[in-house]
């Protein structure tokens, strides 16, 4: 009796925080921050109350009534069980679960029998079985049988919503998971409910026709969502299927693996399931701190290249009949090693290293360029670049940290100014937090851009549009036409993003620098790719060592140097040149061999002449894992892993580190910094990066041992004579790649292709008026060198400027031979020659 | 209790006083008999004051809940910082109801007229009427009839002089019973699918497009002109304590002059059935609903429960909307409870499980039952589904949907046992 006094009154002494209350949860006393969910706090308790509708990154519903505990408030028990995911805890309140409430519990058991009802039970023939919230809760909170005896309701199954998502109606619990994820965090409400009572359905607008609903539409919309995978992994039910995975494998027979993504720079978490050494499917990985439990379908559904049938698995050496042939690494590893000490020796090699690496195998490329290759050649920019963003990069951005900007400080900042960055299409997880940011503090996102895109509407955005190549004077100018922006970016935690694609902008990364130290407002640069974060800091670029000293800096070298036991003086002095730079001076015969790791010549502003200086260049070493344009043009080519067959580090453009180790182990796949490791053995150097974990700490020794100077001031590059050109009856182009269109990594991946956005040229009514272009009809963009077809489709662009997406399929440069910003002739009607623009479409698919 | 027998006449027009005369719709039938009179009053109050004035003449709603019309007016912020409005909820659905369309047609000035009082008494400047879509020709009278309102300065802009501003909109539902709730009618109204929403935030402080909100029945808000000439006082001559004033008694069902009666609160179904000429064709009453379908059902037992709130909760019913539906002993309870609960299975939303896969389970069973193809585990079983359903639904049409099973099973369980008859086990070898 004495116990039962103190107990309480001992806990009474422990001070209730500011914003919290005291309650009790099965007689447990507990605090819980004011405004937190009942069904949280006990699950901080250890305390499981079943549910299906409720998800802790969606807003609360309600519907499912699977969560129901008895309340008291003050003694008096509220006369109904409540919903334990909506109801919010309150001081001396008092909540009795399915563990000491025989009220909850019969609730909880009714609940679940109703949910059965309707529900087949195919759980041996269902995806989700095994792994199914609905087939655990049953088991745990169920009733061991069924009182129903009569008709259970059906529907035609499975119904496709898009090329990548099955719908199974009649194991749906209408928890509205999927259609609240949509509507609320990507903001793509294709899915709703439709009908009502027990024929209550999720469908789209097509789906809706073809039941001949009362909702009927003319034309339906499928699921087109770049993130509608996501709905798959929160239906907690088997009702939403991938065509990918559909009857594939049974989630006990698959082993999983933390990985990260390989695709854009945010770096996701995720989880790789696999059997039997090839990858059944990918699911997002749980970090609040970047991708909180969300990928893009591109994250999810893009691995299929890993097993593509072309794969590159032995070595290659050109023979003597100009073909390819299969030999012994020793033997390859020999050539090459010959051919680049001959080149060294001669006018040099150049490393061109693409996007795509790793922080590991990007450092090993710098380190056998600058070590073995005694060159600072180097370049990991295999897109449009310039000396203005290698100078902003050297400035702004190497060695930042996520201290500097990260995913929460774009929940923090008061405005997000987007500057030649499209999220959703080029990051899409920054794309989610932006939208986030908006829609739960209020954050306002502006963006410097041509059009209202989906990424401004959906952040509810405001759009400061300018020309294409207009960009740089727009920001100089914000003073003057949105002084509200220049005043919001001036307060404490406002952020600027700016994409790659400024480097297509002369002048734009210097007047964001101007911006920025006008106003106060931090600044990020994201680029498209994973390892470009991570090549810039491991300093695979012409001007700056790993950890972002500059290479005119004696002492740095001298520092490294010693570290690398290499003799006194003997590190490159002079900056060297960059992607264009190199590729020059290979098709002017001032260089003897290339190193080229994962570039698409696509990708890069002038096509043609890439390939050309491949064709020129006298040897050519390309490490791929597929047939490409450069494997065509090699003479040694040597296969390296995939990410998932190597361990390694992605770093995010937070700066953030993304570790992740082997996923498919043994596969005998070699990841590049052991491929050039052995190499500079060969050609008698040693590089210390067989493996990524050794390369790594090589790495941190490096940037550690020497000292990154202050930001230097950002010189404008010269704006591009055509920009300031007479138009002289062109328009002007707008272009970026959208998130899925012909990209390496999507190869034999047909469903996610059919979810890509349907490539059309936008233009203002104006502009198609003045060229006789209908909407929906075919319109026509043509330069000297070729022109390029797609439906028109209008949109509010500024007069005679068209945009058009850079590779979906076919790409621009390959096609006009001019970017972003660049003039074009517009005109209705498809090409002269339609064939001729499939043509490089064929030929980009293959090499891509 | 002393006053209530003290009132002579059990018919107490007063919502109704109009509808005889002839074209009682138009708007020189209503200022004649005293239309247009309470707002010249009210415009010259305070908001406060009428809010006040409601309260103390106990006006409940009339939709069914019968929540202090006074009380839910005051729950509105006292500033504008936001737009206000006001909803009138005319999607008037419940199976046996039938009040709110006869109003509007016979007497639609006398809702606008107190439109204009509770906007004004809210601070709304833009009210809505969301009526049932079916009823078209209520549609059509009602907008004609706020386009005389405006022609005579009643609406719009510095309405009478009084600097207050309002604008009416009437809005036709698309037929769901779900409509009625409502937060699935300002869903709905908002031009989405008609659910309903969590509460809180309640309508007050997040209502339509997340603006502070009332929404109140078409009876209780034409109800308030007649409070604002006639005073608190008047208003409680009639009725009882706690369910003040008249309300009408839609009767239908096998009675001898089914209709509309208005009385005060508190009426028994005794002089109902009187004032309606007595059952028809002298066949006894077996079975009554007090207020639709919602309402659990009474029996011939309950003939002189007064039918004010209270009266009805007290004897294990709801007075809902009043809408008496009389059913004599030719009925079959359990085809009545068959056909009830089909309507509920078909009006579900679908929005959470009790209801969704309730009805859809109840309608099976009864249907089987009725067919004769039932057990009595059937009626257990549907009684543990009812108990699984009444409470733990999203919204109160779950619970309305096992009313009447539950108390048709209270009442008339040999009915239903009887329909298992057939199908009873036979022991095992028990033939042999």
């Amino acid at each position: 009796m004495t116990l039962a006094h103190q107990k309480p009154s001992e806990t009474a002494q422990t001070e209730v925080p500011e914003g919290h209350v005291r309650l009790t949860i099965d007689g447990q006393e507990v605090i819980a921050p004011k405004g937190e969910l009942v069904i949280r706090t006990a699950e901080r308790m250890g305390i499981v109350i079943p549910r299906f509708c409720d998800h802790p990154l969606l807003d609360p519903a309600g519907a499912c009534r699977q969560c129901l505990v008895e309340v008291s408030m003050g003694g008096r028990p509220m006369p109904k069980p409540q919903a334990s995911c909506t109801i919010t805890v309150a001081d001396g309140m008092e909540v009795k679960t399915q563990l000491t409430s025989p009220v909850a519990d019969k609730a909880q058991k009714g609940v679940m029998e109703l949910l059965l009802i309707n529900h087949p039970l195919d759980c041996p023939i269902c995806d989700k079985g095994g792994e199914c919230p609905l087939q655990n809760q049953a088991m745990a909170h169920g009733r061991t049988d069924s009182r129903f005896v009569d008709r259970k309701r059906t529907f035609p199954k499975p119904l496709k919503i898009s090329t990548q998502i099955l719908l199974d109606r009649e194991r749906c619990v209408l928890c509205q998971r999927c259609t609240r994820f949509s509507q609320q965090i990507a903001g793509d409400p294709f899915i709703d409910l439709l009908e009502r009572g027990a024929q209550q359905q999720i469908g789209t607008s097509e789906t809706a026709e073809l039941e001949k609903s009362a909702s009927h539409t003319p034309d339906g919309t499928p699921f087109q969502s770049y993130f509608s995978g996501n709905t798959i992994q929160i239906c907690p039910v088997g009702a939403l299927t991938s065509a990918q995975y559909r009857f594939r494998s049974r989630p006990f027979d698959l082993v999983s693996s933390p990985s990260v993504c390989e695709h854009c720079s945010s770096g996701c978490a995720e989880r790789t399931d696999f059997r039997r050494g090839r990858i059944m499917r990918k699911l997002a990985g749980d970090d609040p701190d970047v991708n909180e439990e969300w990928i893009c379908d591109k994250g999810r559904f893009a691995f299929r290249y890993t097993t593509a049938r072309d794969r590159i698995r032995k070595p290659l050496v050109r023979g003597e009949d100009g073909e390819l042939h299969e030999a012994s690494w020793p033997e390859a590893m020999r050539l090459a090693a010959e051919a680049l000490l001959k080149a060294r020796d001669g006018k040099g090699i150049g490393v061109l290293t693409g996007g795509r690496l790793t922080l590991e195998d990007a450092y090993a490329y710098q380190k056998f360029a600058r070590v073995a290759a005694r060159t600072n050649d180097i370049d990991f920019r295999a897109r449009a670049h310039s000396a203005e963003e290698l100078q902003f990069l050297a400035a702004q951005v190497a060695g930042t940290t996520p201290e500097h900007v990260s995913f929460a400080s774009l929940e923090k900042a008061p405005i997000v100014l987007c500057v030649a960055f499209e999220p959703e299409d080029e990051a899409p997880i920054v794309f989610l937090r932006l939208r986030k940011a908006a829609r739960k503090m209020g954050t306002r996102v502006a963006f410097v851009g041509q059009w209202t895109t989906s990424s401004v509407r959906k952040t509810s955005g405001e759009l400061l549009a300018c020309e294409p190549g207009g960009e740089a004077a727009a920001l100089d100018g914000i003073a003057e036409h949105a002084k509200d922006i220049v005043e919001a970016l001036s307060a404490e935690g406002a952020v600027i993003l700016v994409g790659e694609r400024a480097a297509t902008m002369p002048g734009l990364f210097a007047a964001v620098q101007r911006l920025a130290e006008r106003t106060g407002a931090r600044v990020a640069w994201i680029p498209r790719r994973a390892g470009e974060r991570g090549a810039l800091d491991a300093g695979a670029v012409p001007t700056l060592l790993p950890g972002g000293a500059p290479v005119t800096d004696a002492g740095a070298r001298a520092a490294l140097e010693k570290l690398w036991r290499l003799p006194e003086g003997s590190l490159p002095a002079e900056p060297g040149r960059d992607t264009a730079g190199i590729l020059a001076a290979a098709a002017a015969g001032e260089l003897d061999a290339l190193v080229v790791g994962g570039v698409d010549p696509d990708d890069l502003p002038d096509p043609r002449a890439a390939r050309e200086a491949l064709d020129k260049v006298g040897f050519v070493l390309s490490l791929e894992m597929r047939p490409s344009a450069v494997t065509e043009r090699a003479d040694v080519v040597l296969p390296i892993a995939p990410t998932a067959e190597k361990a390694g580090t992605f770093r995010n453009w937070e700066g953030r580190d993304r570790p992740f180790e082997v996923t498919l182990q043994n596969t005998g796949a070699v990841p590049d910094c052991r491929v050039l490791d052995t190499l500079a053995v060969e050609m008698d150097v040693d590089l210390f990066t067989q493996t990524p974990k050794a390369a790594r700490a090589d790495f941190v020794r490096a940037a550690n041992s020497v000292t990154r100077p202050a930001a230097t001031p950002v010189e404008a590059a010269p704006e591009a004579e055509q920009a300031k050109a007479e138009t002289n009856g062109h328009v002007k182009l707008s272009t970026w790649r959208q998130l899925i269109d012909n990209g390496s990594l999507q190869v034999e991946e047909p469903h996610l292709a059919g979810t890509a956005r349907p490539a059309v040229l936008r233009l203002n009514e104006a502009t198609a008026q003045r060229h006789g272009i209908v909407p929906g009809e075919p319109a026509t963009i043509r330069t000297e060198r070729g022109e390029l077809s797609f439906p028109a489709e209008i949109a509010d662009l500024p007069d005679d400027v068209v945009w058009v997406p850079s590779r979906s399929p076919v790409g621009v440069y390959e096609a006009l031979g001019v970017g972003h910003g660049g003039l074009v002739q517009l005109s209705a009607g498809t090409a002269a020659g339609a064939e001729s623009a499939e043509g490089p479409a064929g030929e980009t698919g293959g090499a891509a | 209790m002393a006053d209530t027998a003290s009132k002579t006449d059990p018919l107490t027009p007063v919502l109704t006083k109009r509808w005889l005369s002839p074209k009682s719709w138009r708007l020189a039938t209503y200022e004649q008999l005293e239309g247009y009179t309470a707002i010249r009053k009210a415009l010259r109050m305070t908001p406060e004051e009428i809010v006040e004035l409601v309260k103390e003449a106990g006006l409940r709603g009339r939709g069914g809940a019968g929540f202090p019309a006074g009380v839910k007016w005051s729950f509105m912020p006292q500033n504008e910082d936001k737009p206000h409005y006001l909803v009138i909820n005319a999607d008037e659905g419940e199976p046996g109801t039938c009040k709110d369309v006869p109003l509007m047609m016979a007497d639609p000035h006398s809702l606008i007229e107190g439109c204009i009082i509770a906007s004004y008494a809210m601070r709304a400047h833009r009210c809505f009427i969301y009526v049932r879509g079916e009823a078209l020709h209520c549609i059509r009278r009602l907008n004609s009839a706020i386009r005389e309102a405006y022609a005579a300065g009643y609406l719009g802009k510095n309405i009478l002089d009084s600097g207050f501003d309002l604008d009416i909109t009437v809005h036709a539902g698309a037929g769901a019973y779900i409509c009625g709730e409502e937060t699935a009618l300002l869903d709905s109204l908002e031009g989405r699918r008609g659910q309903p929403r969590l509460k809180p935030p309640f309508p007050a402080a997040a209502g339509l497009y997340a603006k502070p909100t009332t929404v109140n029945n078409v009876e209780t808000i034409a109800t308030v002109p007649y409070i604002i000439n006639g005073g608190a006082d008047w208003f409680r001559s009639m009725g009882t304590e706690k369910s003040p004033g008249p309300k009408i008694y839609s009767i239908s069902g096998h009675v001898e002059r089914p209709g509309q009666y208005e009385a005060p609160l508190g009426t028994t179904l005794r002089q109902l059935l009187e004032m309606a000429g007595g059952m028809k064709d002298g066949i006894p009453l077996k079975f009554w609903t007090p207020g639709g379908s919602s309402t659990p059902l009474l029996t011939a037992a309950h003939l002189d429960v007064p039918l004010d709130f209270e009266g009805a909760a007290e004897a294990g019913s709801m007075l809902g909307t009043t809408a008496v539906m009389v059913f004599n002993e030719t009925v079959s309870v359990p085809w009545a409870v068959m056909k009830w609960t089909k309507f509920y299975e078909h009006e579900s939303c679908g929005k959470c499980t009790p209801c969704r896969e309730g009805t859809y389970w109840l309608a099976q069973i009864l249907e089987r039952l009725v067919e004769g193809r039932g057990t009595e585990e059937d009626i257990e079983t549907m009684l543990d589904v009812c108990d699984n359903i009444l409470g733990r639904s999203f919204c109160a049409l779950g619970d309305g949907a096992v009313s009447p099973i539950q108390s048709g099973i209270k009442y008339f369980r040999d009915e239903f046992v009887a329909l298992c008859e057939a199908n009873k086990r036979e022991l095992v070898g028990a033939s042999a």
